[in-house]
C-alpha cells in the first residue's frame, strides 16, 4: 500500500523548466480559469449584453415613433447616439453585480482560504481579478455597445434622426459607454473585496450608481449645479453623452477621470484590506 | 518542518491561542490534538498566512509562509472550514489552484485521481458529499508536491474506507521524508497514525510528547476485580494510595496495586476471584484526564444550562 502510494505522490510531475512559482501572470491565467468555469459570470454577462442592445433599441423605437410629438427643446438637445446607448444604464447594474460577485463570492463560499493559501503575496490575486474583468467586460461591452449604436441607428431612421459612426463624437460615446460600464465593474469588484458580503456590495452598488443621482436631483438647482456632474453615474454618462439633464455637464474625459479616481480609491482601499486583514 | 515560537492569537476579547511554542518535524505523522475551539483551526489558519499573529511567529521550513516565492511546493494545507466554490468542478478549481504556482494539467489530473475523484471531477462541487469534499480538499493540499502537509480534521465524513486511505496516505507522505500535522479530536485516530502528539486545550499548550509518553504520564492505571466477596477484598485492599470502587456489587475496580498484588491479597484470604484484568489507559481516557480542565464546555455544564433555560 505504501509503496504504491509513494510512487503515485514522487513521479516527475513538475518539469525542470516550469519550476513552481507565483508570477502575476500564472495569478492571471489562473483568474482567468476561475472567470469562465462559473455559469453565473456567463449568464450575467449575457444579460448586460441583452440588455444594453435591447433596451437601446426600444427607446430608439419609442424616440422614432413619438418624435412628432418632441416640443422644440425636445427636438434640439435630442441625441441620437446617447439613446441608442441607452440600455447601458441598466447594463451597468448587472456588470456592477457581476464585479460585487466575483470578490464577495470568494469570501462567502470559503474559496478566498483557498486561494490565498496558494497565493499567500495576496495582493497578484486581486490585480488578476481586476485584470480578467476589466479586460473582459470591456470586449463584451463594447461589442455590445457598438451592436446598440448601428441597431439603434437603423432604427431612428425614418425621421432622419440617425447619424453614421463617422460623425463626430460618435465612436468616441460607443467605446465610452463600454469604459464607462467597465469602470463600473471594477467599482463593484472593489466594493466585493472590501465588504467581503454580496447583500451589502450590491446595496452600496445601487446606491452609489441608481439612489444617489435622483436624491441629488430633488436638491434646488442652485446647489446641485454645484456637484451633481461629480457624481458617479453623472461622471459616467459624459462618457458617452447622456448627460443633456445637467446645468454643467463634465468633458467625456474630465468624467472618465472622475470616475477613474473613485474606481482608484477604492481599489486601493480593497487592497489595503486584503493585505492587511485576516482572510 | 513547522516551528511555532511564543503564539498568541486574539479575536476581539477572546483569546484562541494563548502564547504556545512547539516544532513539527519532518519524517514523521504529528497529531494536533485538542477539544472543539481549543485553538487547533486557529493555529493551522496561522501557519497557512491566513490570520496574522497578535503575538509570536510561525515559519514553515524555516520562513515566513507569506513571503514564499514557491508557495505551494512548500506547504499543502487542508482546512476544516469549506474552502471551494461549489458552482466549479473539482477539475477546474485544482486547475485555477494549480495555475498560479505553474503547476500543469497533468499534475491536476494525477491528484485527481490519486484521492479517487476520477469519475465525479467533471461535476460541480456543490452536489458533493462531505466525504468527496474532503477528498477534494486533500488533493488541493497535494498539488505543489509540498514539504510539509497541513490536514485539520480530514477523516471528518469519510467512511471507513476513506479513513483507511487518509491513514496510510499520511504514513506515507511522513515516510517520503515530509513534515505531516494532522488535527483531530479523536484521540483513537491519532493513535494510530501518529507517532508524536501535540495537545492543545482552551488555547494552551498540555502536551509536547510521544503518542507512549502521552499515555504513561496520564494517571494511574487500574484493576479490574471481579469477585463474590467484594466487600472483604475491598476492606484488604484499601491503603496509602490504594483507591477502590465498585461499579457493581460483586466488581472492582482498583487503583495504586498491580494485578499481581491483588491476586496475592486475594490468595492469602482464600477469596474466589472472577476476574482480574489490568485496564491500561487508553489514549481517550489520557486525552480526558489532560484535557479535563481545559474543555470549552463539559456536558455538565451545558445540562445545567439547559434546566436553567
Amino acid at each position: 500500500m505504501t509503496t504504491t502510494l509513494s510512487r503515485e505522490i514522487h513521479p516527475d510531475r513538475v518539469t525542470p523548466t516550469r519550476a513552481i512559482r507565483v508570477t502575476q501572470g500564472r495569478v492571471l491565467l489562473s483568474e482567468w480559469t476561475k472567470f469562465r468555469s462559473l455559469r453565473s459570470t456567463v449568464w450575467t454577462l449575457l444579460i448586460a449584453v441583452l440588455l444594453t442592445v435591447g433596451l437601446g433599441a426600444l427607446f430608439s423605437a419609442v424616440a422614432d415613433s413619438q418624435y412628432h410629438t418632441f416640443s422644440a427643446v425636445e427636438r434640439l438637445t435630442f441625441n441620437p447616439i446617447s439613446t441608442s446607448l441607452s440600455g447601458i444604464q441598466f447594463a451597468q447594474l448587472a456588470v456592477g453585480v457581476l464585479g460585487v460577485l466575483l470578490m464577495s463570492g470568494e469570501y462567502t463560499t470559503g474559496m478566498i482560504r483557498s486561494s490565498l493559501t496558494a497565493v499567500p503575496q495576496r495582493l497578484p490575486v486581486l490585480w488578476a481579478k481586476l485584470g480578467v474583468f476589466a479586460a473582459f467586460t470591456f470586449a463584451v461591452t463594447l461589442v455590445a455597445s457598438v451592436v446598440s449604436f448601428f441597431v439603434g441607428q437603423a432604427l431612428l431612421k425614418s425621421h432622419h434622426l440617425s447619424v453614421t459612426i463617422s460623425s463626430p463624437g460618435a465612436l468616441r460615446d460607443v467605446v465610452g459607454a463600454a469604459l464607462y460600464i467597465t469602470t463600473a465593474g471594477v467599482i463593484g469588484v472593489a466594493l466585493g473585496a472590501l465588504l467581503r458580503n454580496t447583500a451589502a456590495g450590491i446595496s452600496t452598488f445601487v446606491v452609489a450608481f441608481f439612489v444617489v443621482t435622483p436624491i441629488a436631483e430633488l436638491l434646488p438647482s442652485s446647489w446641485r449645479s454645484h456637484f451633481a456632474q461629480y457624481l458617479p453615474s453623472n461622471a459616467g454618462a459624459s462618457l458617452y453623452g447622456g448627460t443633456h439633464n445637467l446645468a454643467h455637464a463634465l468633458s467625456p474625459w474630465t468624467g472618465f477621470a472622475v470616475l477613474l479616481s473613485y474606481a482608484v480609491v477604492l481599489v486601493g482601499a480593497a487592497a489595503w484590506r486584503l493585505k492587511r486583514a485576516d482572510a | 518542518m513547522i516551528e511555532v515560537e511564543n503564539l498568541s492569537k486574539r479575536y476581539g476579547d477572546k483569546l484562541a491561542v494563548d502564547n504556545i511554542s512547539f516544532a513539527v518535524q519532518p519524517g514523521i505523522v504529528t497529531g494536533f490534538l485538542g477539544p472543539n475551539g481549543a485553538g487547533k483551526s486557529t493555529t493551522m489558519r496561522i501557519v497557512a498566512g491566513l490570520d496574522e499573529p497578535t503575538h509570536g511567529r510561525v515559519t514553515v521550513n524555516g520562513a515566513d509562509y507569506r513571503k514564499a516565492s514557491a508557495p505551494m511546493a512548500e506547504l499543502g494545507i487542508l482546512l476544516e472550514a469549506k474552502a471551494i466554490h461549489p458552482g466549479r468542478s473539482a477539475r477546474n478549481h485544482l486547475l485555477a489552484l494549480a495555475q498560479t504556482n505553474g503547476i500543469g494539467r497533468a499534475r491536476v489530473d494525477e491528484v485527481i485521481d490519486m484521492v479517487g475523484l476520477r469519475e465525479v471531477a467533471g461535476r460541480r462541487v456543490g452536489g458533493f458529499s462531505l466525504g468527496m469534499g474532503q477528498r477534494l480538499g486533500v488533493a488541493s493540499a497535494l498539488l505543489g508536491d509540498p514539504k510539509v502537509v497541513v490536514l485539520d480534521e480530514p477523516i471528518n465524513g469519510l467512511d471507513p474506507e476513506g479513513v483507511l486511505w487518509i491513514r496510510n496516505l499520511l504514513k506515507g507522505l511522513a515516510a517520503e521524508g515530509r513534515t505531516v500535522f494532522v488535527s483531530s479530536h479523536l484521540m483513537s485516530e491519532m493513535a494510530q497514525t501518529a507517532s508524536r502528539l501535540v495537545v492543545v486545550g482552551r488555547g494552551r499548550l498540555i502536551a509536547d510528547t510521544t503518542v507512549d509518553e502521552f499515555i504513561a504520564q496520564a494517571s494511574g492505571q487500574s484493576v479490574t476485580v471481579r469477585t463474590p466477596e467484594a466487600l472483604r477484598l475491598r476492606d484488604l485492599l484499601l491503603g496509602r494510595d490504594v483507591t477502590v470502587t465498585a461499579q457493581e456489587s460483586d466488581v472492582l475496580t482498583v487503583q495504586g496495586l498491580t494485578a499481581e498484588q491483588i491476586g496475592i491479597v486475594a490468595w492469602q484470604a482464600n477469596l474466589p476471584l472472577f476476574e482480574l484484568a489490568p485496564q491500561h489507559a487508553s489514549l481517550e481516557d489520557a486525552f480526558m484526564e489532560l484535557t479535563h480542565d481545559s474543555v470549552e464546555y463539559h456536558s455538565s455544564d451545558l445540562a445545567r444550562d439547559g434546566v436553567a433555560a
